[in-house]
């Protein structure tokens, strides 16, 4: 798998079908439905103060809700380039457009939150980025938390270097 | 017989105010606590965004919070204290408003 910035495009080529599988799996993982701590952690308290929560549920709820929405379907619209690959077990490369970069990192950090919540991750299993192999579903969640996580810092660091550059 | 004017106005009923002035002149804080998924260099690049702040003050804020649990962000009047914590929590940060003590 290599990263580069092209142009105006933020490029993942040599993406193999694993990985491009588990980026398939972004707005899906995104959901809080039905996910009781995950759904505490994504949506959290804003103050000790239980009437500005209640006033919060109402009036801002709402707007993060959609505003988690509208990151997740930008995502969504930029994985369709992977449905192009037809070849079975080919590499696979994803273009996402630097205006998008805010929809894919708030994307990517909904769904890291979520799985984290989902299986209850301790701080020592979050630190320990070379855990293999892979032998359960809970395993597999914290590869994603992982690598999707690398993908927010590349993004970070690209965008940060070109902000620099300007 | 009663005049029209003036005697026929009751006194008007002054309600008793709730908050006391102290409690109202107390400024609010913008508090992020620590979270152990989301990434330094992404908490970083929030606080730039939310608060215009620089790299420098905005690494000082994320070690505070990553080092300490928790570090205050922005101190002032609710509306605008509100606003900040929305934003926050918009990027998926833990944040909350406190009053002041």
């Amino acid at each position: 798998m290599e990263f580069r910035r092209q142009n105006d495009c933020l490029e993942i080529s040599e993406l193999d079908p694993f990985l491009a599988e588990l980026l398939r799996q972004i707005p899906e993982s995104c959901s809080v439905e039905g996910v009781e701590a995950a759904q505490q952690r994504i949506f959290s308290q804003p103050a000790k103060d239980a009437e500005i929560c209640s006033e919060w549920k109402v009036y801002v709820e709402p707007e993060l809700r959609r505003l988690f929405r509208s990151a997740t379907e930008t995502v969504e619209a930029d994985l369709q380039q992977l449905n192009g690959c037809t070849k079975p077990f080919a590499n696979c490369t994803l273009r996402i457009p630097t205006e998008n970069a805010e929809a894919w990192l708030n994307a990517l950090n909904q769904a890291r939150l979520a799985i984290a919540a989902k299986y209850n991750f301790t701080d020592v299993e979050l630190g320990d980025h070379y855990r293999s192999p892979i032998g359960s579903r809970r395993d597999l969640g914290l590869f994603q938390v992982n690598f999707y996580g690398f993908l927010q810092e590349f993004i970070l660091q690209e965008m940060a270097g070109g902000n620099e550059n300007r | 017989m009663q005049s029209s004017f003036g005697s026929s106005v009751e006194n008007p009923v002054i309600e008793q105010e709730t908050r006391s002035a102290e409690e109202l002149d107390l400024p609010w804080q913008v508090i992020v606590h620590n979270d152990p998924v989301n990434l330094m260099s992404y908490v970083t690049m929030v606080f730039q965004k939310v608060f215009g702040l620089t790299k420098e003050k905005a690494e000082k804020h994320m070690l505070e919070v990553h080092q300490l649990g928790r570090s205050i962000l922005w101190c002032g009047m609710r509306e605008r204290a509100e606003l900040y914590v929305q934003q926050l929590h918009g990027y998926l940060l833990l944040a909350t408003l406190e009053r002041t003590n």
